[in-house]
């Protein structure tokens, strides 16, 4: 995953394929279809990383509060987690307004549920193959919508954590990471709770969280120091206020070049 | 029935000499054949109820419901011919839908009440269609506090305290008259919703009813829910109670 | 030098709908059974999304389909062909016949030819006459029924070794003696282990874990030594014809 929401979607530097497999054809870019309707866009305002894990009574979500405009910090009070009924979270990186888009699209969806007054309730599993559906099917338009989301729940004692980005992929695993996280937060992640996803107590799964969310403020440019802690249990759910991370910058002073200069 | 045999019924879009619009004097009529339907607006809510008349012992008990959901905080209650209620209330779900998109916030009841009110009534206009066969009780609990509207077949809708539509309207309107409604909690409301419903129906003329009830509150969170089935079990044992010492 | 394409081109303007989740899959048709497998990472780039992503789908009790590539497209192919294979079902009141399958994927396959499922297909199974089958794909449709295939991220280094120990390719019988046409099923599925330990070991992009698919043709004797091998299981549907079983493995997670 390109932690750079603007280098999403395209092609990656590194696949470079040795053995001649990709039989696709890439298209000249000023080709006799180019003049035609060109959905092509780029995120504009984007938010960073998201975090989730499964723990002993649920998922556990985080994401900050931040939404950059570029490398300017332009919105510094926006929320990337929303709960989608009662049983289901979903966070997201990558542009802000397709993710509002996605908030009203699947608001209208549970009202439709609701008021059809079947007694059937929406989960986080079918949320999440609805999001995929409307994720690839905006792919193969070549008219996406430029995120990558974490959905968490829990439903009939089911935790449920998994994975849908702009082409439609979509994966399942009990820690995950969009964005920069997965390379930072991801493999701290999995060493903490592969393996303790039965165990891990709230006050443990917050302490693994917090401190990912610490070392992501510390390595990633793009993130706040500010953010939101979502738990999704059998008591439901809950998105929790903003809060501030504790850092400590005082290392700086010691290092040459940055601090005051000894010699 | 003078209007009979005249010619000026056979159209809604043709006016009787004096005035009269036939089509939807009997679109009237198929209300009042239908079992009643109440709504009360009350203190801190609202609570619907209606008199199902279950035409036949086959049919599933619950079904055909004539209480629907419009919106999380809006209900719908018919009386007069089902599939028009089911109809109107698709109409009033995408009415409902449209202003949440357009203002992205919840309908106020009188953004959809009168929006139901023009639908209803373009369908006196024209001759190429009938009006519809019934009358509308809509209950919300919207950002002015409970509401409650009903729409007739003639398009027009008011705003009540109490309604009451279909069969037994006369001795319903009666009895809501003598409750002091704004005094009334939601709780107390479907215990006397229950009541009239079950005063109302006649037993010597129909056959077997169902009693639906709904409601919204702040016992239900702010959305249209139907009654819990604790409460909506003492409200029918209270009723039947009732009766009992009336006759 | 071969054509080597690069992808690594100039920041590009449009968006690309495609990427590659690695992981590899591969089939081995016998005299009455067909063996199916795929390791379970899905990764893009040098991340591992997930450890377990299955690639390999049951989609009757004669059919299995082994999907790799864009691992979106192949999630949505699997979709789409179940739900023709439903359709079927209800029309003729029987499972399509793998011949017929093998068909409507490549017309599937075709009909996206300006917009290709970015997706290698290899469906294993039995044949109406009774015989192991394994045909091959590319995402275009070009299909052949064939003996063994491997395709994915570890493909040119599993291919030669089976085209090697399956064709007995570069190999010559002992005087007087002649390779077998079809091998016994504890040795297939001893060359799919290899296979996958192996491409585990040398392609970044193989390993966590391993599903090998078994079909079994009806009356045949080959079902009877899988019933107790370590991490098997049934998943046979109906009781009057083929057999699936599928058997679990880890594979190495680094």
């Amino acid at each position: 995953m390109d932690h750079f929401p603007t280098n999403w979607g395209r092609p990656r530097n590194d696949a470079f394929d040795a053995y001649g497999t990709y039989p696709i054809a890439q298209r000249p870019k000023n080709d006799a279809f180019s003049a035609g309707v060109q959905h092509t866009q780029q995120p504009i305002v984007t938010g960073t990383s998201v975090l989730a894990i499964k723990y002993k009574d649920g998922i556990m979500m985080a994401a900050d509060n931040l939404a950059s405009y570029g490398s300017l910090a332009r919105f510094k009070d926006i929320q990337r987690l929303h709960a989608v009924g009662d049983n289901t979270v979903i966070g997201a990186g990558g542009d802000m307004s397709d993710f509002q888009y996605i908030q009203t699209i699947l608001d209208e969806l549970m009202i439709d549920e609701f008021t059809s007054g079947d007694h059937q309730t929406l989960g986080p599993a079918e949320i999440h193959e609805y999001l995929s559906q409307i994720m690839y099917a905006r792919r193969s338009k070549m008219n996406p919508l430029w995120n990558s989301l974490l959905v968490g729940g829990f439903k009939d004692g089911q935790r449920f954590l998994a994975y849908v980005d702009l082409l439609g992929t979509t994966y399942s695993a009990s820690t995950l990471a969009t964005g920069y996280g997965s390379y930072i937060a991801q493999p701290l992640l999995r060493k903490a709770v592969e393996g303790y996803e039965d165990v891990l107590t709230e006050e443990e799964a917050l302490k693994i969280i917090e401190n990912s969310m610490r070392v992501l403020y510390y390595r990633d440019a793009r993130s706040l120091n500010k953010y939101q802690v979502a738990t999704i249990t059998e008591k439901g759910v809950t998105i929790s206020e903003s809060r501030q991370l504790e850092t400590s910058w005082s290392f700086a002073e010691g290092i040459r070049g940055y601090g005051a200069q000894t010699q | 029935m003078t209007s009979i045999g005249t010619g000026y019924d056979l159209s809604a879009s043709t006016y009787s000499p004096d005035g009269r619009i036939f089509q939807v004097e009997y679109a009237n009529k198929a209300v009042e054949n239908s079992g009643t339907a109440i709504g009360l607006r009350v203190k801190d809510g609202i609570v619907l109820a209606v008199e199902k008349l279950v035409h036949s012992k086959l049919l599933v008990p619950n079904a055909n419901r004539r209480i629907q959901t419009i919106d999380r905080h809006i209900g719908l209650a018919t009386a007069g011919l089902l599939a028009d209620g089911r109809h109107l209330s698709n109409r009033a779900r995408d009415e409902a839908s449209n202003y949440r998109e357009t203002y992205n916030s919840p309908p106020p009841l009188k953004a959809v009440a009168d929006r139901l009110g023009l639908y209803v009534q373009a369908y006196t206009l024209y001759s190429s269609v009938r009006p519809f066969g019934i009358s509308t009780i809509l209950g919300a609990v919207d950002n002015s506090g409970p509401s409650l509207y009903v729409v007739e077949p003639s398009g027009v809708f008011f705003g009540y305290n109490g309604a009451a539509v279909g069969k037994g309207r006369q001795l319903a309107k009666t009895e809501l008259e003598k409750l002091k409604l704004s005094e009334l909690s939601t709780r107390e409301a479907v215990i006397e919703a229950a009541r009239i419903i079950y005063l109302v129906h006649d037993d010597a003329k129909e056959k077997d009813f169902e009693l639906e009830m709904s409601w919204i509150g702040d016992d239900s969170g702010g959305l249209h829910v139907p009654v819990p089935k604790d409460l909506f079990d003492e409200a029918e044992a209270k009723a039947k109670a009732a009766l009992e010492n009336f006759e | 030098m071969p054509d080597m394409v690069s992808i690594a081109q100039p920041i590009q303007q449009s968006f690309n709908p495609y990427t590659e989740n690695g992981g590899t899959i591969l089939a081995i048709a016998g005299a009455d059974f067909s063996v199916i497998a795929g390791d379970t990472r899905q990764s893009e780039g040098y991340n591992i999304q997930t450890r377990y992503a299955p690639k390999v789908f049951r989609l009757t009790d004669k059919a299995v389909l082994a999907v790799n590539g864009f691992a979106a497209d192949g999630n949505m192919f699997v979709k789409k062909v179940r739900q023709r294979l439903e359709w079927y079902r209800h029309a003729h009141a029987k499972d399509m016949p793998i011949r017929a399958i093998a068909r409507l994927i490549q017309t599937m396959l075709y009909a996206r030819r300006f917009f290709p499922y970015y997706v290698y297909n290899i469906l294993g199974g039995i044949e109406e006459d009774g015989t192991g089958a394994v045909y091959s794909f590319d995402p275009v449709g070009s299909y052949e029924r064939e003996a063994c295939r491997a395709a994915g991220a570890a493909q040119s280094l599993v291919q030669p070794f089976l085209d090697n120990q399956i064709y007995f390719k570069n190999q010559t019988p002992a005087p007087g003696t002649s390779f077998p046409a079809h091998l016994p099923l504890q040795t297939v599925l001893s060359l799919v282990i290899d296979s996958f330990t192996s491409a585990t070991e040398r392609h970044i992009e193989v390993g966590d874990g391993l599903e090998i698919y078994v079909v079994v043709a009806k009356g045949s004797t080959s079902a009877q030594g899988l019933q107790n091998l370590r991490g098997v299981q049934e998943l046979t549907a109906t009781d009057d014809g083929e057999r699936v079983f599928v058997v679990r493995r880890e594979l190495k997670k680094d």
